[in-house]
């Protein structure tokens, strides 16, 4: 193939791993001048890692990169700018107390730092970049004092001022209200009549049928297929998206639900995000919460306990109304919350597993402040016979375990709290297959003990295996509700907005 | 063992020269010059001991110097006024827990850097009192000085004091659950926030036991010389700070040992006696000093470094 019509940027094979984790298993793509290229896939497809090889900052593991025919080694971030590449990021990396021109300034002039600084030159290339996207946006003002839609027009003005040939754009219009996503691709069409090539990532399948040309479908680190978006409907594109056996075995459910333990109604929280939720889980279910990342899962799960306490709508336990206004209240009332990345909100790396799961149930174990380590030991040798913790005792420091055995001692904090109600954030997040399955089953054991137990996981087919009933959030609150028996393709409809 | 190798380290650096020093200037361990030393040392690490607990749940206090100078001059005042020591005492340990109260306030209240609020109490407070006294020394009635007890009982008292201190609060973070709260907080306050524990509020205490600590070493600073110094306790944060550093508590939060911290500064306050026995020139005192401190950091950042690999 001659440079001449080579495509703009192939990808063949690319393959990237983080330690023994497959993000990307042999990607191939390509992108021409002028086209918008939409890069579908669900929550951990690998879209990430592929962008980050193309920008530069990651290095592939196998496959090659081309630009115009010609092969692209080492690529580094630097070199990528260089070349033409730019990526607008979902939140744009701007220098927030620097005012626009600056910030246009510093991505786009290159030259010693001791050269002395065209203040004029700088402010009109500012204010012609801004005018050829029609933002109306001035190029003194701190980009603090912006909004984010204003802010990523800030990122597209620096990338169409670096002349850059390809355009990465990850969830552009994730915060952008309808007005200003018509602006915006009114800004990529304009990019793509010049000859740019756009590579497309959104959740938004309407948005992909609007604007792109064609659309490849990532799904477990691997290209599934790239088709001309003329020729697709949206279902074919959700079917290819999800498209794949529940492989692993789950453990089954077993007993009936009991009583409503957690009622919501039209709970909502204005900081937070979430919005008139209304759900009820009972005693001995596993409510699956799915949806995908900005949702609003996890947010849902701080209201309920009350690190963004609610200030609307109402929560009870058991029939009764309560207030949780803090996390001490929810602990104090029966909620118990093991946070996403245990690595920073969970486990206490430099202290020892037993202090870590003693930590939420001090006033209980040390009734007077005492802390009395016999007691705590057999606490902690209880939860490491229970939940089959490999660690060589109490005084093993957190940070010696792996990410399995650490999930199991946060959890084991919190069940140290007796609680009603389990609230778990991607409990299985970076834990390796083996250690998966047993955590699997110890939460099913606790709900058939009788614990209401709220799952929040971006795995879908552990949402699927271990959920008895599916909440689907979307925009901060549950847009649906599904048995859990149900089918890949209408959780993600269902999470994609769309209606199966 | 491992788990204490920083703090072993400075006491076996401690052992190594006390035994230098007994091999080649035994003079050193002269009863009186020794017994000096310590009760010297014996206001210091009191103020260390504290000082080891706002670094430990990762803040700092600058301001220690100028309270610990405001509450020696403002018992010398109550002493002149013929207060007895009973009540002299905790006047000055309430004060010191007010000025405390008074960082605490903001750094946990406001959440502003601790760093900058102790940097502005420092300043006024040192100022005020500058303003106060115009550079006048406080007279002492007679009976104040060693609490009327002979030189020696009285510098016996005060390291026993010291000691007293040293071992409840070593004690006390060991097997009290709030001596936990500071160490998981200063780990990782978020955990510790969603582990139901209260960060703002343990912060607000550590600086309010601080503040008290200090009024107490100003007590037993004030007891020691028939005036009182408006100016004393100046640099005296920068030897505390030295102390906690070099014992092996971490800048960064969540480590550190109170035991450690009486090796450190025994270490430090060891330097310059040496230099004098070895005729040394005193001039390098602060610069061997500064050398260990850079090291205990310098060895800090090399253990983080290797734990993050």
């Amino acid at each position: 193939m001659s440079a001449a019509n080579a495509p703009l940027l192939q990808l063949s094979s690319v393959a990237k791993s983080f330690g023994a984790v497959r993000a990307l298993r042999g990607v191939s793509f390509d992108l021409r001048a002028g086209e918008v290229h939409a890069l579908l896939g669900e929550n951990g497809a690998g879209k990430s890692t592929l962008i980050k090889v193309i920008t530069g900052a990651h290095q592939p593991d196998g496959g090659t990169l081309a630009m115009d025919g010609g092969l692209l080694e080492k690529l580094s971030p630097a070199a990528a700018r260089k070349l033409g590449i730019a990526c607008i990021y979902q939140q744009p990396a701007l220098f927030p107390d620097l005012a626009v021109a600056e910030n246009i300034a510093l991505r786009l002039e290159s030259g010693g730092a001791l050269r002395k600084v065209d203040w004029a030159a700088r402010r009109l290339q500012a204010v012609g970049l801004l005018e050829r996207i029609g933002a109306d946006i001035s190029p003194d003002a701190e980009v603090r004092s912006l909004s984010m839609p204003e802010q990523q027009l800030v990122e597209i003005a620096c990338a169409i001022g670096s002349g850059a040939r390809i355009v990465i754009m990850d969830e552009p219009t994730a915060s952008l209200t309808r007005k200003e996503v018509a602006l915006l691709f009114a800004v990529v069409r304009d990019l793509r009549s010049r000859g740019v090539g756009v590579v497309y990532i959104s959740h938004r399948l309407e948005e992909i049928f609007e604007l792109a040309d064609r659309v490849t479908v990532l799904r477990d680190g691997q290209s599934v297929g790239t088709c001309p978006v003329s020729g697709m409907t949206e279902a074919g594109l959700i079917k290819l998206m999800v498209g794949r056996e529940v492989a692993q075995l789950y453990p089954p459910a077993e007993g009936v639900a009991g009583q409503v333990v957690l009622a919501l109604k039209q709970l909502g929280c204005a900081a937070g995000g979430v919005k008139n939720v209304s759900l009820e889980i009972r005693a001995g279910e596993i409510v699956g919460l799915a949806g995908l990342v900005g949702a609003g899962r996890t947010e849902l799960a701080r209201v309920l306990f009350g690190i963004t306490p609610a200030d609307s709508g109402e929560i009870s336990l058991n029939g009764r109304s309560i207030t949780v206004a803090s996390p001490q209240d929810a602990v104090g009332q029966g909620i118990a919350y093991v946070p996403e990345d245990r690595r920073r909100h969970g486990v206490i790396l430099e202290m020892h597993i037993a202090q870590n799961m003693s930590m939420a149930i001090h006033s209980r174990i040390f009734p007077a402040a005492w802390l009395r380590d016999g007691a705590e030991a057999r606490l902690a040798q209880e939860f490491i016979r229970n939940l089959g913790i490999k660690a060589y005792g109490p005084q093993a420091p957190g940070g010696s375990l792996s990410g399995g055995n650490q999930q199991k001692v946060s959890l084991a904090r919190w069940l140290a709290t007796r609680p009603k109600v389990l609230i778990l954030d991607e409990p299985t997040q970076g834990v390796d297959v083996g250690a998966k399955s047993e955590i699997h089953k110890i939460i099913r054991r606790l709900a058939m003990e009788g614990l209401a137990v709220l799952m929040i996981s971006s795995d879908l087919p552990e949402v699927l295996g271990m959920s008895d009933r599916i909440a689907v959030m979307r925009g901060g609150t549950i847009t649906a509700l599904l048995p859990g028996k149900s089918e890949a393709h209408a959780v993600m409809a269902a999470a994609l907005g769309q209606n199966p | 063992m491992k788990r204490y190798f920083r703090e072993l380290s400075v006491a076996g650096a401690l052992l190594i020269l006390l035994l230098v020093l007994a091999l080649f200037a035994p003079a050193f361990f002269q009863p009186q010059p020794l017994r000096s030393l310590l009760t010297r040392e014996a206001p210091t690490l009191v103020v260390a001991c504290g000082m080891a607990f706002v670094i430990i749940i990762r803040q700092i206090d600058i301001s220690v110097g100028s309270q610990f100078a405001v509450c020696s001059v403002c018992a010398g005042l109550l002493a002149a006024l013929k207060w007895p020591l009973v009540l002299v005492l905790p006047a000055s340990v309430a004060l010191g827990a007010l000025m405390g109260a008074f960082n605490g306030m903001l750094v946990a209240g406001l959440r502003l850097p601790s760093i900058v609020v102790t940097l502005a109490t420092m300043v006024t407070w040192r100022e005020a009192l500058r303003w106060q006294r115009q550079g006048q020394f406080v007279n002492l009635p007679d009976n104040l000085q060693w609490f009327g007890l002979s030189q020696s009982g009285g510098q016996w008292t005060l390291i026993g004091a010291a000691l007293v201190v040293l071992t409840l609060l070593a004690w006390a973070t060991r097997h009290l659950a709030a001596g936990r709260f500071i160490y998981a907080i200063g780990s990782d306050a978020e955990a510790a926030r969603l582990a139901g524990l209260r960060p703002q509020s343990t912060t607000f205490a550590v600086f309010v036991f601080m503040g008290a600590l200090v009024g107490l070493a100003a007590m037993m600073n004030v007891v020691q010389s028939p005036q009182v110094d408006p100016k004393s306790g100046s640099g005296l944060e920068l030897k505390v700070i030295a102390a906690a550093v070099v014992g092996g508590v971490a800048v960064s939060g969540g480590r550190g040992r109170l035991w450690g911290v009486f090796a450190g500064l025994l270490l430090l306050a060891c330097i310059s006696p040496a230099l004098t026995h070895f005729h040394v020139e005193a001039y390098w005192e602060k610069a061997i000093q500064g050398a260990i401190i850079l090291l205990a950091v310098v060895a800090d950042g090399v253990r983080s470094r290797k734990q993050i690999r």
